[in-house]
């Protein structure tokens, strides 16, 4: 039986048929184009497919359910913590007072959602120990981009224009390195010690005045505190660098390491991981950055500012001339940021010192019964939220790879791992359950691995021919990067013309 | 914890299977000088009384008025079957597609996405979507600079200030400069984009310019030379970025009739709620030449070892996770459910329908602009517009605050959204939709009329706007 519905769709451009459709919206008078010139005006219109509502719905109900999801299972995806999301906060994001408010809406019409930006700001400072918070950053790796740039910045103001060099340990997340490119910085590479933590003494070696910051994922992408956390931001301030977290893994450490206090000077928080929303398929998310005294001259605008009325208003455009400017347009995914309020509100402080709890012990829980399945490279040690195991040996055994188990996983009615990442760990699966999932769903799943691991000797076919259930197979991934069809050529004249 | 599914006995089993008495070992690894301190926030909030809560909170915004604010977000109609489709679990809870076998859904309604938007752009490449308009077009700057190997960039004026602000952030890094083309300052082509400006910006060959970006309708609303713009950017070599509106390029020509290498836009507009700046859908796309440089996600249509067709994530070597370093651009994420939503609205409104919106907004627009008139209020600048215009109202910030006393939301302040252009100053910029009613634009000009004691608005001093104003409104209260 398939994990997933199995009905494969045409696509809306084959469903169409022109003629249908139409009933949402009135008819505007004949001559209401009349005053655009010609020249600027389109000429063939666009070839839409053409459907009535239940055709519409129905193609988009019968392809949601080829997607697998948190709300039909277990979704272990290391690194990107697909927890619980919570359905009061799609209820509160959708209310009309929230929905509906205009990104340059008058501070004096909103004052609701002022009040809970400047809230969330608040909370998200004391979460993570810092000065102040940006909820502007539209996404995670957007968060990196303004704070790489708050600390090019800072190094400016002081007159430090040699510091171009922004130093990553080889385990760190793509982002990282992509970003401090994007920000105009070479990124060094610093490989990781034995034991998978920061390798100090290559840090000592490659810190230096060209260093202007360095970025450490802390727990790492293996899920492992940095033990030498904070001989590593001696080092860095010493050198006269910035320290910045990135804080994917931040559901691991609530209420039990604040980075700012630790000594970090900058840090973004990924709310669809830590605070619940919703992934959408691979968005939208938020990215809200904070920062430490060094760096608060330097966030983004508008920031959410007391007025003194006692209200609540906009930073004025050029109000803090030492701002980097505006990443995106208006403040910030706002809807978003509803829902991350809703949760952190629903938790209060204890509640997320209990997440952290509760994700740590579930990922130690699934680590110890897999540990005589699978190589675990840093299986002496606990891990925080998520931890890495390995195929390796059992690939030399059985030539069975990480991504053959992955799709045999699927097979099992799971969503695998993140696999291949990182990408220091040979055949790595990063397995990540998160604090929602019941005791019975961590057994089944372990056992659903360790079933795999015995067919993989007694029966390798059926692992690497896998999936076998499921509405496609393996894809052809080759021909479509070499030969990409990136769109659908609708047959010329498969449009009717529009009415005028 | 709320949605934490564990019992003692749970927990109990959990810790003696890894062999510790308490969870406190497991965070042993936390140097002991570095330990956090209590997290100072409120006490958990109870389903019932978060529910209050956040009604509370989204009650002291007000959306009640009659709203000409559009200014890059747009109010339209949203057909229901969006948002019910919207919160379809399968939808809105699964992640990026990296497991194609159980991610067809998301995978084909992205190809599908880059399918409509290509057919509405007129382009061939369409990415899965960016954050929002503004990171849209900062990106799209950025891929002309890659793509000629120049390193700057000229983007008109009239294009929204946001957007141009944040290329300006984008542009920090990478030692690239970005001038802005002025616009004609009087005459028939007043507000829109400098041509004998441009031509001379991109006339110096020893600072070579790698991409021209133009806003089609601009942000003052008017309609720009946009063939005339891109026939200079091409003459000097470089490449032209048209910043577009979706639902207008049902009757605007798209910016691949027009020649745009590149084309950018807010999705917004397709069937999403302002909700107070995001998430949006930033749209971004390009002809076949420049695929290599498009940063984001690409869906593709392929097929399964059964020859079975699907729909598979592709030209991965651009992004991040693989390149790192090297990579287009740092974007992990898109705004998938977005590109989603706006699939939905054009499949459920249809060609005929989306014209029909750009239609009727022009219409209702027109019907503002002969209201306005009526009343002795004009409009800034001469050229053609399709649904948003500035109007001249002297001392427009203190009318635009009592007007909302009287429930009117009187479009956006240019003095305050654009305080460095002098030509600006008295100019509110107002905008009407396919939901803009005749009897909101009979409160915006009543309101109106009164706060400027029906006599033609040029004669009304600065600064007092009295006549005979209701009771309360002529005291000013502020806000």
């Amino acid at each position: 039986m398939s994990v997933t519905g199995s009905r494969l769709q045409p696509t809306i451009f084959e469903k169409s048929s022109p003629g249908r459709g139409g009933g949402k919206i009135p008819h505007p008078p004949n001559d209401a184009l009349d005053r655009i010139p010609a020249d600027a005006r389109r000429s063939v219109p666009p070839a839409l497919p053409e459907m009535n509502e239940p055709e519409v719905v129905r193609h988009y109900v019968n392809l949601s359910q080829l997607n697998y999801a948190v709300d039909t299972g277990f979704y272990p995806l290391g690194s990107c913590t697909m927890k619980w999301n919570p359905k009061l906060n799609e209820w509160a994001a959708r209310l009309p007072g929230f929905a509906g408010l205009h990104p340059l809406a008058p501070d004096a019409i909103a004052q609701g959602t002022l009040q809970l930006l400047f809230e969330l700001e608040a909370a998200l400072a004391e979460i993570s120990g810092m000065e102040a918070v940006t909820l502007q950053p539209a996404a995670g790796a957007q968060g990196e981009l303004t704070g790489i740039l708050m600390i090019r910045a800072y190094h400016r103001a002081h007159g430090d224009l040699e510091r171009t060099e922004v130093l990553v340990p080889d385990s760190s997340h793509g982002t990282n390195p992509a970003t401090a490119t994007m920000a105009g910085f070479t990124t060094v590479t610093v490989p990781s010690a034995a034991d998978g933590g920061v390798d100090l003494d290559a840090f000592r070696a490659a810190l230096g005045p060209r260093t202007a910051a360095v970025m450490i994922t802390n727990p790492s992408t293996l899920g492992l505190f940095e033990a030498r956390i904070g001989e590593l931001l001696d080092a860095v301030h010493g050198a006269g660098a910035l320290a910045y977290m990135d804080g994917a893994n931040l559901n691991a450490i609530l209420g039990r390491f604040k980075p700012g206090e630790a000594g970090f000077d900058v840090m973004h928080f990924n709310v669809h991981k830590t605070f619940s929303t919703p992934h959408g398929g691979g968005g939208p998310g938020a990215g809200p950055v904070g920062v430490g005294s060094k760096l608060v001259p330097f966030l983004p605008g508008p920031r959410v500012l007391r007025a003194e009325d006692g209200g609540y208003r906009l930073e004025r455009p050029a109000e803090r001339p030492t701002s980097i400017g505006r990443l995106r347009a208006f403040v910030g995914n706002t809807g978003v940021l509803v829902r991350a309020y809703a949760y952190i509100r629903a938790h209060g402080g204890s509640g997320l010192r209990e997440v952290s709890d509760d994700a740590v012990l579930a990922a130690n829980y699934l680590k110890v019964r897999l540990a005589g399945t699978f190589d675990e490279p840093y299986g002496d040690r606990a891990c925080k939220h998520e931890f890495v195991a390995s195929a390796a040996s059992l690939k030399k055994a059985t030539g069975v790879r990480t991504l053959d188990i992955a799709k045999r996983l699927i097979d099992y009615g799971y969503h695998p791992p993140t696999i291949y990442f990182p990408l220091t760990v040979e055949e790595g699966m990063l397995i990540e359950p998160t604090e929602t999932e019941p005791i019975e769903t961590l057994d089944a799943f372990a056992d659903a691995l360790i079933a795999i691991a015995g067919e993989a000797r007694s029966h390798p076919e059926l692992v690497l021919e896998a999936p076998h259930a499921t509405p496609v197979r393996r894809l052809d991934e080759a021909t479509a990067a070499r030969q990409p069809n990136l769109r659908w050529r609708p047959m010329a004249g498969a449009e009717t013309p529009c009415p005028d | 914890m709320p949605y934490g599914p564990h019992t003692p006995a749970d927990r109990a089993r959990m810790l003696a299977t890894i062999g510790i008495d308490s969870v406190d070992e497991l965070f042993s690894d936390i140097p002991e000088g570095l330990r956090a301190s209590p997290l100072d926030l409120p006490p958990p909030e109870p389903e019932l009384e978060l529910a209050a809560r956040l009604e509370d909170l989204a009650g002291r915004n007000r959306v009640d008025l009659a709203s000409f604010l559009g200014a890059g977000v747009y109010r339209h109609y949203s057909p229901a079957a969006i948002d019910q489709i919207l919160l379809r679990g399968e939808w809105y809870t699964a992640y990026t597609p990296y497991q194609p076998e159980i991610s067809q859904g998301t995978l084909q309604s992205i190809y599908e996405y880059e399918s409509l938007m290509a057919e509405l752009l007129g382009l061939d490449v369409v990415s899965a979507s960016h954050y929002d308009g503004a990171a849209a077009t900062a990106e799209a700057a950025l891929m002309t600079c890659r793509a000629t190997r120049r390193e700057r960039v000229l983007v008109s004026r009239a294009v929204h200030r946001h957007y141009r602000e944040t290329m300006a952030t984008y542009f920090q890094g990478g030692g690239l400069d970005l001038e802005e083309i002025p616009l004609v300052a009087g005459g028939p082509a007043a507000g829109t984009t400098d041509l004998v400006a441009l031509e001379r910006l991109l006339a110096d060959p020893s600072r070579p310019v790698a991409g021209v970006v133009a806003g089609q309708p601009n942000f003052l609303g008017l309609l720009e030379p946009m063939a005339e713009i891109g026939r200079l950017a091409h003459a000097a070599g470089a490449l032209f970025v048209a910043v577009v509106e979706p639902v207008s390029l049902a009757v605007l020509a798209p910016p691949g009739a027009y020649g745009a290498d590149i084309a950018a836009g807010e999705g917004q507009p397709l069937g999403i709620a302002p909700q107070y700046g995001g998430p949006y859908l930033g749209i971004l796309a390009s002809t076949d030449a420049l695929v290599r440089q498009i940063p984001g996600r690409l869906v593709g249509m392929t097929s399964d070892v059964d020859g079975k067709r699907a729909f598979v994530m592709t030209m991965r070597a651009r992004e991040q996770d693989i390149r790192r370093e090297k990579a287009a651009s740092n974007i992990c994420t898109n705004q998938a459910l977005l590109a989603l939503a706006a699939s939905v609205y054009l499949a459920l409104i249809g060609p005929h329908g989306l014209r029909d919106v750009a239609a009727l907004g022009a219409s209702r627009a027109a019907e503002l602009e002969r209201a306005l008139a009526e009343i002795g209020v004009g409009r800034l600048h001469p050229g053609p517009y399709l649904n948003e215009f500035v109007i001249r109202v002297p001392d427009a910030p203190t009318v635009h605050r009592r007007l909302l006393d009287r429930g009117v939301l009187a479009g956006l302040v240019l003095a305050e959204a654009e305080p460095d252009d002098p030509s600006l100053a008295d100019g509110l910029l107002v905008c009407a939709t396919e939901v803009t009613t005749t009897d909101e634009i009979a409160r915006f000009t009543a309101g109106l009329s009164d706060l400027l004691g029906d006599r033609p608005a040029v004669e009304i001093p600065s600064g007092r706007g009295a006549g005979r104003s209701a009771p309360g409104v002529a005291s000013g209260t502020p806000r």
